[in-house]
């Protein structure tokens, strides 16, 4: 950690290193926590007194209040929800599904809306792709879903596209202004990390309860993304280009629009693919404050316990991102096309003439043909209740049984509990001097200052031993996720076909609803510490396993020719050269992991927990608004303290491995 | 100003049921829809007769502790289901902000208390008792219980108070808070598999009596004070030791604007009061045949013209 001070030129020999400072502070914590064990710490080092805690709450509801009424915000939300907002909605739910408003259409039939997704997936990625795109939406009316999937596409068409027009927007003003991009990277960062029962409320307040408040807090949870990756895009643009728009007379906006925009154009449609997949991770959790479709439909099945048919609709939301994202990412890599001069008007577009012929051929024979508009309850092919038996059959198995009575047994018993009543028998002082020197040592001075000015805040919200709960249920599911997931990724790494194939299981994961996990958690493993960590661990494994698949084949064949050249084995290639090369871009997938635990950790509070997620649950009646503040600014401040840390570490790294 | 006021609201007062026959407005009323199938389908049953009216009707999904807020607010209208045991407290807090009112008692009495699937009476026949059912605790064990017993509670926000009356009838049993609904029909489901014993906080009317068949547990008899004198109850020491109330209400609320906004349809919603086996047969349309809420509606009212048509009148 010496690089600090190579980076700082004019620093004095006397002056201790980051990692001597990482020393004495965890020592300090050491001799704390001793002292504790002995009891000879004074008791207010231990806790802190309830007398000592500011009334935060109170603080928050009364500046909550004040920006609501006073400032008039709720009045200027209000008027786009009702307004602009809710019209667009209703236009897309009227075309969709045929919700009796403006323009007052009948639905589109399913089959011409499933004929022009299989042209444009042909268009796009030839038949394959066209067999995912027509399949995707025929499974979804054979299996009797069309009209939930429909509400809930009539928000996503909504929603996708603002998240991109503002992300785009905002994105480059961060990269045109610097001041733009300070102001906005730490509210992304608090936004990013504020657990979801936080937005619920002001949601559902601002924006009105309904498919207005669940498109707003959509569009809330899409955007960082493309706004990093428009940035980044613009920036690399080469000066080159720039040049030559200059030479041949751009004004500043056709510099935009011309040069520097389409140039940029890979990054930003990555930002356009992760904008979709993260809109429909959001489809279940929206459904709280008024999402029409899937989500409400899975929660209302999963109440009754019918666990079949929730696994279906959980496979309709993977099936529709899957597609979405191949589609987005042929649409990608695919270049623009050039015609010689002369080529007839339809020649050029003749998939477009194709799709527009598809789909009113469809909806023509919808007219005629009931069976091609709309597949009713009774003929559609759900196969629930046998899934319900399957699922009940396999949990029947004694050898099922009996394996997961023993992983419950070791894993409550002997690990996650004792680890628990360890991490609370620390006394706060100690606690968050740890932190600090695992900040200090990792990402500096300024990373080192924010761990102590974040977990000094969560000790003074006066929720400190759940806050503890809730670091400990995250520790532990990282931990294991990495055992589990580090060997999957470096094994998958070793062929391009596996890498795929892993990559897909994490696609799938990622968007298959984290809710249908939690029912077979429970029935493996009871309402017991386990079951949290499991359900967390499956949601935490995803990014680790995909960035160090991406890391390691992204190692620079130089290097690993090298490597062999030099007659390294290839547990050798692997310890010294690819894995070192891998570390940063594994490490931001470890962070990202970390940030995916605190996101499922409050989810996990549906199970049953002690954590902080089982407070902002208890307050979620609205009539503590302060309250769920406090608990999700704490879980916020978490969150941020090891996303601060691990990313200027990861950062420094890259940059002296020069990548 | 103040006196002007108190004439106004009086006038109101005065005319409301003259307001009955003012036309409703052509706005939508926006019926809140849950997670549980009673409620969907009886949201589904006033919305139907609602539309009967010549009303506009909307459905939304949403959490069901949050839905008091978007009442107070207007943007949900009405709630049909406000239980006591497990939504009491958020209305009471709603109704002291302000905004929402209550609009009278469903015909049905709610009970919520430990209860367990028949299967278990066969490892502990002397249910319902509960001192039966303590001195059978060890089968009730858990890996992380030890010896005592488990019994699984209620999420904690539904303020059920099992801890406490462990401890004031000094039972030996520990008690487990689950997260959501669901979390415990996850865990009936798993005990049904190998037919394990298990004691869980249920309530009734809900869909579980038609898929697993089961009993509460009895507990001594609920006297008024129990939660707030400690002398009443076997233990005269203790609060919270006796069994909860066996007839608990089951309310309907609405937003505060609804009477002036939609005479009509908040004249019939005061008539509007189901009893027990109509809520039970309705949770059973969509549970058991597999109906869709908007089908089991509709096939309810069909069936049970003389029930609603009275309120109409």
């Amino acid at each position: 950690m010496a690089v600090i001070s190579t980076n700082q030129p004019g620093i004095k020999p006397q002056q201790y290193t980051s990692t001597q400072i990482a020393t004495g502070v965890f020592c300090v914590a050491l001799i704390f926590t001793l002292l504790q064990f002995t009891g000879l710490l004074p008791s207010w080092l231990h806790r802190l007194p309830e007398s000592w805690i500011p009334p935060f709450a109170v603080w928050l509801d009364a500046a909550f209040n004040f920006i609501r009424t006073d400032l008039g915000l709720e009045k200027l939300t209000r008027w786009f929800a009702e307004g602009p907002l809710q019209f667009m909605l209703d236009t897309s739910a009227n075309l969709l599904y045929g919700k009796k408003r403006w323009p007052g259409f009948e639905q589109i039939p399913w089959s011409a809306i499933a004929a022009a997704a299989a042209v444009l997936g042909y268009y796009l990625g030839g038949w394959r792709l066209a067999a995912l795109a027509g399949g995707t939406f025929v499974w979804t009316a054979l299996i009797g879903q069309w009209t939930i999937a429909m509400e809930t596409m009539s928000v996503l068409v909504v929603a996708a596209p603002m998240a991109f027009v503002i992300g785009l927007g905002l994105g480059i003003a961060a990269w045109k202004y610097p001041w733009v991009d300070r102001a906005i990277k730490p509210i992304l960062s608090v936004l990013q990390t504020l657990p979801f029962f936080t937005y619920l409320l002001p949601a559902v307040i601002f924006f009105k309860v309904g498919p207005t408040a669940g498109a707003v807090a959509t569009i809330i949870y899409a955007i960082p993304p493309m706004i990093l990756m428009t940035t980044l895009g613009l920036k690399k643009v080469s000066s080159e280009v720039v040049e030559a728009g200059k030479m041949s007379g751009c004004s500043r906006f056709q510099m935009l629009r011309h040069v520097y925009v389409p140039a940029a154009r890979t990054e930003i449609l990555v930002g356009v693919n992760q904008v979709i997949m993260l809109c429909l991770a959001m489809v279940v959790l929206t459904a709280f404050i008024g999402m029409p479709g899937l989500g409400a439909k899975l929660l209302a099945m999963m109440g009754s316990f019918k666990l079949g048919r929730s696994f279906e609709i959980g496979v309709t939301i993977v099936l529709l991102a899957v597609t979405l994202d191949r589609l987005s990412k042929a649409w990608v890599v695919k270049l623009p096309e050039h015609f010689e001069k002369g080529t007839p008007w339809w020649q050029r577009h003749k998939y477009l003439l194709a799709g527009v012929g598809a789909f009113v051929f469809f909806t023509i024979l919808g007219q005629f043909v009931e069976w091609f508009a709309e597949i009713g309850r009774r003929q559609n092919f759900s196969q629930g209740k046998e899934i319900d038996t399957a699922i009940k059959t396999f949990l029947a198995f004694d050898l099922v049984q009996a394996t997961t009575e023993k992983i419950r047994y070791v894993l409550n018993v002997w690990v996650l509990n004792p680890f628990r009543d360890f991490l609370l028998s620390i006394p706060t002082a100690g606690f968050i001097l740890f932190v600090v020197a695992g900040a200090l040592a990792l990402g500096g001075r300024r990373s080192g200052i924010y761990a102590a000015v974040f977990f000094g805040l969560v000790a003074l919200s006066g929720w400190w031993d759940r806050s503890v709960i809730t670091l400990y249920s995250v520790i532990s599911a990282v931990i294991l996720a990495t055992l589990i997931g580090l060997p999957i990724g470096i094994l998958a790494a070793r062929s391009e076909k596996w890498s795929q194939r892993v990559l897909l299981i994490c696609d799938t994961a990622q968007t298959f609803p984290s809710f249908i996990y939690l029912i077979p958690a429970i029935m493996l493993f009871g309402i017991t510490a386990t079951s949290v960590v499991m359900s967390i661990l499956i949601f935490a494994m995803v990014p680790l396993v995909r960035y160090t698949v991406e890391g390691l084949r992204g190692v620079p064949e130089e290097m690993n020719e090298a490597a062999d050249m030099s007659g390294a084995t290839r547990m050798q290639k692997l310890w010294n050269v690819q894995l070192p090369l891998a570390l940063p871009t594994m490490a931001v997938g470890f962070n990202q992991a970390i940030m995916f635990a605190f996101f499922m950790v409050i989810i996990a509070a549906f199970i049953g927990t002690q954590d902080l997620g089982q407070e902002l649950q208890k307050t979620l009646a609205g009539t503590d608004l302060g309250k769920n503040f406090v608990l999700g600014i704490c879980v916020s401040l978490m969150a941020l303290t090891f996303d601060m840390a691990i990313m200027t570490w990861a950062d420094r790294k890259k940059r002296l491995l020069g990548l | 100003m103040n006196k002007f006021t108190t004439a106004l609201a009086t006038g109101v007062l005065a005319f409301a049921p003259m307001a009955a026959f003012a036309a409703d407005s052509s706005d939508p009323i926006v019926i809140p829809i849950h997670n549980w199938s009673s409620q969907i389908v009886m949201s589904n049953v006033v919305g139907q007769i609602f539309e009967e009216m010549g009303n506009n009707v909307e459905y939304v999904t949403t959490d069901s502790q949050a839905v008091y807020e978007s009442v107070r607010l207007g943007d949900v209208t009405l709630e049909m289901e406000v239980w006591e045991g497990a939504f009491g407290a958020s209305f009471r807090a709603a109704m002291e902000k302000g905004g929402i009112v209550d609009v009278g008692d469903h015909n049905a009495v709610t009970r919520e208390d430990w209860w367990y699937p028949m299967w278990t009476k066969d490892a502990c026949p002397g249910l319902p008792s509960w001192e039966a059912l303590n001195d059978c605790a060890e089968i009730f064990a858990t890996a992380e219980t030890g010896s005592k017993g488990r019994y699984l509670d209620g999420p904690v926000d539904w303020l059920k108070h099992g801890k406490e009356r462990v401890e004031a009838l000094d039972m030996n049993f520990e008690v487990i808070n689950a997260g959501s609904a669901a979390a415990l029909w996850a865990e009936i489901g798993a005990a049904e598999a190998d037919k394990r014993p298990v004691v869980v906080f249920n309530w009734t009317p809900n869909f579980a009596e038609a898929v697993w068949p089961g009993e509460f547990v009895e507990f001594p008899e609920w006297v008024d004070g129990c939660d707030k004198d400690p002398a009443v109850g076997p233990n005269p020491n203790a609060l919270y030791d006796c069994g909860n109330p066996a007839d608990g209400y089951l309310k309907k609320a609405a937003w505060e604007g609804m009477e002036e906004k939609w005479p009509a349809a908040y004249a019939v919603l005061e008539k509007i009061s189901f009893t027990n086996p109509q809520i039970a047969e309705m949770a059973r349309l969509v549970d058991v045949d597999e109906l869709e809420p908007d089908e089991a509606a509709a096939e309810w009212l069909e069936a049970n013209q003389d029930v609603w048509k009275a309120w109409l009148n």
